[in-house]
């Protein structure tokens, strides 16, 4: 495979946000120093960068999209240098259809939260998260764009692994500082427990270093040990890892199998490791949630596929039932604790503990329809979940509250509002003809000749789930107006831009949605076909 | 042989964009231009697709019989290995019949709800609703596949739901909206498990483990096959493709052979996908939403809850005809829950006093009669019995929307009476209605029900004791049934003395309600009654179109839907009975109806008799026992409320407390211990190891010396430190053990 560099786009998607990032912090010290520009000014300006420059990452994602090559089953636009000649660490960026989906996803949600992230055209109260220590916030933000490209991008395990940690800690500020009343506990929670989960993955990237066998870099020098995640899948796909020395009694693959899995199945979140999720979700600000749901919870997925399934097939075909198992839970526990909500964002935050139970389910299940289900699901509910969050913002920007008992006959004050929420409840539904049914469909259909009371388990979801959704709506939008909320305002063109975006594409990709299966189809088959020739 | 068609397309897309526009600009057309504005291209696009269907007929028309199949491709929807969905739509002569019926009668509807809407604030609403609607349910009929079918499937289960909530200012609106699509979704996720069940066992052989391998191919040219390949050697979910796959005897024999859960597979395919039928046309155990959802406004429970909308799983059977006449116990089970549904909503329909209710019922009662046709293989009769039932029930419907509005709002009939006198037009059509659905001669319902009763008669498919015969008792008295209650409701509302009025009326619907109208009834505006009068004219003549091979007249629909249902036709049995035993079967329905109708006509004629109020009245324990059980429609909503509703709604705060109480208080008991054990930590760092720290500073200050040469800033050499401190770690772990 030849691995040379032939693209620098990926970089500069990568990368480019620290620019704006720099310039502000370069403006903000400039304005500390001499004073020139008001707080209105500065933070304007700071918002103007991040958002310029989250649009250039975004068009050139657009640009990435186009002259990809759907039909090739190998890394394109690669960017590959040694980087720590000691340690046999390169820099090593590239996509292939697994994670295309993902890098996409990421510019356009970053996009979407980047604009949930600025006042304009909108009436927000002088108390809003987004009047808060401007600069600070964007360049957070920023910072945060480049972990979350970065971990979809990085093709060399080390370099994985710092940006998974990059990502962390920005993450854990725009919780800590500009959430909600308990914001420091879930921002710790938060942190905590994704650092556990980075500590396991730690240990078992460096064992399945040593474990590695010779390698090539980038620059021709022959090395013993590699990092290389596409070296590291050939070595693990040809029974390398399998057969390496046990740990402790432990097969080896296996115990670095169940090392990885705890820490990706943190970040998913799977049953029992969810916790974390609805804290940080009722405390984040919406933009943060959207990024939340909407990437940072496929970050788990990307790994599990990528190095549970990619680098130690043996270990996932053992443990497919197990992960079936947990995904089952998820989809079925989850949206009975939703029905039992009472913040409209804790309910949201639950459902895509649910939702992304079916990508658990249809990876275990490995038929081409399951696992393509399954990233399509990834892709789906990047779209539907932001918009369940935004939606969820609009309210508590104006009502201050999220509870949804305390609402009532809202349909006749916010109409319009009401027909978007109402598209999103569908979407996140799986009503046929939006993006949220394709997933959910596929991995039905998938499962069922690999794990048939499972499926089955989970296919009552869907009552569960109609049940929850429209009770809420029932609950807020529906029956009379309480009056304490008419003089709540309809949505902005600020809100408007984002959500109807969104809502065009949630319809567009649930009856069109093979842009999306020619970008991953033929990478995710044959990493289906490797599965079954392990086994 | 299909044919390529691509006007097809438009069908379902000329509502879709009359949706479109009235979601999109409704509201402000009708604040600058008025009604017509929205009612206009509301109307007109689904008398597109009614001229559309049309062209396809005469299309249909020119090919030879058995090559009567029209096709538009759209585009690949999910290629994903041998998953063959297409998005696309296809015609045969059982589409195109569903289609006539959804779109003559929709289009019918759409103009009645001119009148009956137009005091309707959200009137744009309402239209953009009703175009979902006939755009969702085109799509179910015309649906190539089951995904596409899925599609139209749910999408009617949601128009239902927004339709029956659409006045959602009252809660009882909204809970029967909510009750409806929570209800079809059971029936869902029943066509889901099918569908899975289906794709599943066609994929050829498997072995009973993880990676089952698939007939004709192994998975490393699964990304190159064709659809044609999939459609010929693998599992399809496209029907023709299905259909085609199960007329392969070598296939056939082994699909039946299969088994799963040690139930036989195509049992159990037909068992889930006929809970999906269940959901969506209201059979035992799951009709209990088609009543509430008369919460909708009137137009809506003609069009979605009496003639499409309920009927799409009539339709599903008959399509599916290939997979339910395999199995003789599948037949039996859909024909004998069809029997207990009629029976059982018939004696329901007894005692309502709304008159929409009393509609309902019936509603319920006429489906259970359609799946007794599909289930033992009449599946011509059953389509013939759905297309009647369209014209009859949504005439009836109608008629009932123009008596309420006539009433100013009022929906039980005992506060009506006489508005014979007052609504002419439509008392005389919801007689003629009355007269087809009762069954008499040369009404449409006469020659439908009477094929039904008669091929269930004649079923040598069934399985139980007294086959075909015991079917047709219970379908007999549920004829009976109908007769009495349908004329009851005629009596009741059209004759003797009005009831009602008197200024006493409480006029809540602010919404839609009539102000400062006397209080007499008044016949509906003009485009209300022609409606009902070109529906009434249907309710007779429709029927023609099935006339009995006895009376050696020509079948028109039987001729025309035969080639569709040829594949399964060697699996239908009839016992052989002379045709003398066919009269009598006649003369005994028609007997029977005429009984019915003469008790109705006994009790209730100009509301004088007193014994419907003595029978009410009376203390004896029985008849109080019976009245109540079948008022309180046998108490079944308490049932599911007091077993299903309850157990989910404990089960969730179980589930919630589980999460809170046991998964996060542990999380954070580990946060907990964290932190005791750090302070604990801190108390030693600072007692002990301070105090040794302290005492070797100088050490520190000389060994800093040392170490800050190490100390040079750079980040490499950081990450270099820290990686080789690692890598120790993880050495002497190798080492040590």
């Amino acid at each position: 495979m030849d691995l040379q560099t032939n693209s620098t786009l990926l970089s500069w998607m990568t990368f480019s946000p620290l620019i704006g990032a720099a310039l502000i912090i370069g403006l903000s010290l400039i304005n500390y120093v001499c004073k020139c520009f008001s707080k209105t000014v500065m933070d304007n300006l700071s918002r103007a960068i991040a958002v310029l420059n989250v649009l250039a990452v975004f068009m050139m994602s657009v640009a990435l999209y186009l002259s990809f090559d759907g039909n090739s089953t190998g890394l394109q636009f690669i960017h590959h240098f040694v980087w720590i000649k000691d340690f046999n660490i390169e820099y090593f960026l590239a996509v292939d259809g697994i994670s295309i989906t993902m890098v996409l996803l990421t510019g356009l949600v970053s996009l979407i939260a980047i604009i949930a992230s600025v006042p304009w055209l909108s009436k927000i109260d002088g108390h809003h998260f987004t009047d808060k220590n401007v600069p600070g916030y964007m360049v957070m933000f920023l910072l945060l764009e480049t972990g979350m490209m970065g971990t979809f991008c990085a093709m060399d395990f080390f370099l994985f692994y710092i940006f998974w940690e990059i990502m962390l800690l920005p993450m854990y500020f725009l919780i800590g500082i500009w959430g909600g009343p308990r914001k420091e506990y879930a921002a710790i929670k938060f942190f905590l427990y994704t650092l556990a989960g980075s500590v396991l993955m730690l240990l078992c990237m460096i064992g399945i270093y040593f474990a590695s066998g010779p390698a090539t870099l980038v620059d021709g020098t022959s090395v013993p040990h590699t990092f290389n995640i596409m070296a590291l899948s050939a070595m693990g796909q040809a029974g390398l890892f399998a057969n390496s020395a046990p740990i402790l009694g432990v097969a080896f693959s296996k115990l670095m199998f169940i090392g990885l899995f705890i820490g990706f199945a943190i970040k998913v979140p799977m049953f029992p490791f969810h916790t974390w999720l609805p804290d940080a979700h009722v405390e984040a600000p919406t933009p943060i949630s959207v990024i939340l749901a909407g990437v940072l919870l496929k970050m788990g997925t990307y790994g599990m596929l990528r190095f549970n399934f990619q680098m130690l097939p043996d270990a996932a075909i053992w443990a497919a039932t197990g992960i079936a198992i947990f995904g089952t839970i998820n989809i079925v526990y989850a949206a009975f604790v939703c029905l039992a909500q009472k913040d409209l964002k804790k309910m949201i935050a639950y459902s895509s503990v649910s939702h992304m139970g079916f990508v658990l389910l249809g990876m275990a299940a490995m038929t081409p329809q399951s696992m393509v289900g399954a990233v399509f699901q990834m892709f789906s509910h990047g779209l539907v979940s932001p918009m369940l969050f935004l939606v969820a913002g609009v309210i508590y920007d104006r009502a201050h509250t999220r509870d949804i008992e305390g609402f009532g006959g809202l349909a006749k004050q916010v109409p319009e509002y009401t027909g978007i929420m109402g598209l999103a409840f569908m979407a996140s539904l799986g009503l046929p003809g939006l993006a949220g049914f394709i997933g959910e469909f596929l991995v039905f259909l998938g499962s069922f000749g690999t794990f048939r009371i499972m499926t089955i388990i989970a296919a009552t979801s869907v009552v569960i789930t109609a049940a929850y959704y429209l009770w809420t709506i029932q609950r807020m939008f529906l029956g009379k107006l309480n009056e304490k909320w008419s003089k709540l305002w309809d949505m902005d063109w600020r809100e408007r831009s984002m959500l109807y975006s969104l809502g065009v594409l949630v319809i567009f990709f649930g009856f069109y949605p093979l842009p999306v299966f020619k970008l991953m189809n033929t990478s995710l088959i044959a990493l289906v076909e490797m599965m079954r020739g392990i086994q | 042989m299909t044919t390529e068609f691509p006007l097809l397309t438009i069908i379902p897309l000329a509502p879709l964009i009359g949706a479109a526009y009235n979601a999109l600009a409704g509201y402000k057309m009708q604040k600058r231009f008025g009604h017509a504005a929205v009612h206009y291209p509301a109307i007109i696009m689904p008398a597109i697709s009614f001229l559309i269907t049309l062209m396809a007929f005469f299309k249909l028309l020119s090919l030879p019989a058995n090559e009567r199949v029209l096709i538009a491709t759209l585009w690949d929807w999910m290629p994903i290995g041998f998953l063959d969905a297409q998005f696309s739509f296809v015609m045969d002569q059982l589409t195109l019949v569903m289609c006539s019926v959804v779109t003559f009668v929709g289009t019918l509807i759409h103009i009645y709800s001119v009148g009956y809407m137009h005091e309707e604030p959200s009137y744009w609403r309402f239209f953009s609703y009703l175009n979902l609607f006939m755009f969702s349910m085109l799509v179910l009929v015309l649906g190539d596949n089951f995904v596409v079918m899925f599609v139209g499937w749910e999408g009617v289960g949601l128009c239902s739901y927004l339709l029956i909530s659409f006045w959602y200012h009252e809660k009882k609106n909204a809970v029967a909206g909510m009750k409806a699509f929570v209800v079809n979704r059971v029936g869902d996720f029943g066509f889901v498990i099918g569908l899975m069940l289906l794709f599943w066992g066609m994929q050829g052989e498997w072995v009973d483990g993880k990676f089952a391998d698939i007939e004709g191919s192994n998975l490393s040219t699964a990304s190159e096959i064709t659809h044609e390949m999939a459609a010929a050697k693998v599992a399809s979910v496209t029907f023709r493709h299905v259909a085609e796959r199960f007329e392969n005897k070598e296939f056939k024999e082994r699909f039946l052979n299969r088994k799963v859960f040690g139930i036989s597979l195509i049992t159990l395919i037909g068992i889930f996908l006929f809970v999906g039928a269940m959901g969506k046309s209201a059979q035992i155990p799951l009709y209990v939403w088609l009543p509430d959802a008369m919460a909708g406004p009137t137009p809506v429970s003609a069009l979605i809850h009496a003639a499409t909308m309920v009927t799409a799983g009539v339709y599903m059977v008959a399509r599916l005809h290939f997979i339910f006449a395999l199995d003789p116990f599948l037949m039996s089970w859909v024909t004998f829950v069809g029997a207990l549904t009629a029976l059982f909503a018939a004696s329901i329909g007894f005692f309502q006093y709304d008159i929409k209710k009393v509609l309902a019922y019936s509603t319920v009662s006429q489906l259970g009669f359609m799946f007794i046709a599909v289930g033992v293989g009449a599946y011509w009769v059953g389509i013939f019995h759905l297309m009647t039932h369209a014209f009859f029930k949504a005439c009836l419907f109608l008629g009932s929307g123009s008596v309420i509005m006539g009433c100013h709002h009022e929906q039980d009939m005992r506060k009506m009476g006489g508005l014979k006198k007052y609504m002419p037009i439509t008392a005389t059509t919801y007689l003629v209605a009355c007269w087809a659905i009762a069954g008499f001669p040369f009404a449409a319902g006469f020659y439908s029900k009477d094929e039904i009763l008669w091929k269930a008669f004649s079923s040598g498919n069934l399985l139980f004791p007294g086959g075909g015969i015991f079917i047709w008792v219970m379908g007999a008295v549920a004829a009976l049934g109908t007769a009495f209650y349908m004329y009851r409701s005629y009596y009741m509302t059209f004759t003797g003395e009005y009831r009602g009025g008197g200024g006493h009326h409480e006029d809540h619907h602010a919404d839609h309600g009539h102000y400062g109208h006397a209080h007499t009834p008044h016949e509906s505006p003009n485009n209300m009654t022609y409606v009902l009068a070109i529906l009434g004219f249907l309710s007779v003549v429709g029927g023609f179109l099935g006339l009995p091979h006895l009376w050696h007249l020509p079948n028109l629909l039987h001729h025309w839907l035969e080639p569709v249902f040829e594949g399964s036709v060697n699996y239908i049995t009839a016992a052989h009975f002379p045709h003398i035993m066919e009269w009598i079967l006649m003369g005994l329905s028609v007997f029977l109806a005429t009984a019915g109708w003469l008790v109705a006509r006994w009790l209730y004629l100009d509301n004088k008799n007193p014994l419907p109020a003595k029978i009410l009245a009376s203390k004896n324990q029985l008849v109080r026992k019976v009245h109540d059980v079948v008022s309180n429609k046998y108490y079944v909503d308490e049932l599911y409320d007091a077993t299903i509703i309850k157990g989910v709604m404990q089960f969730r705060l179980l589930c919630d407390w589980c999460d809170r109480k046991i998964v996060d208080a542990l999380v954070n008991l580990v946060g907990t211990v964290g932190k005791v054990v750090g302070f604990f930590h801190g108390r030693v760092d600072s007692g002990v190891v301070d105090g040794a720290v302290n005492g070797t500073g100088w050490m520190v200050v000389s060994g800093g010396a040392i170490l800050s040469l190490i100390q040079n800033g750079k980040i490499r050499s950081y990450i270099y430190i820290t990686v080789v401190a690692m890598f120790g770690l993880i050495l002497i772990n190798y080492i040590k053990f």
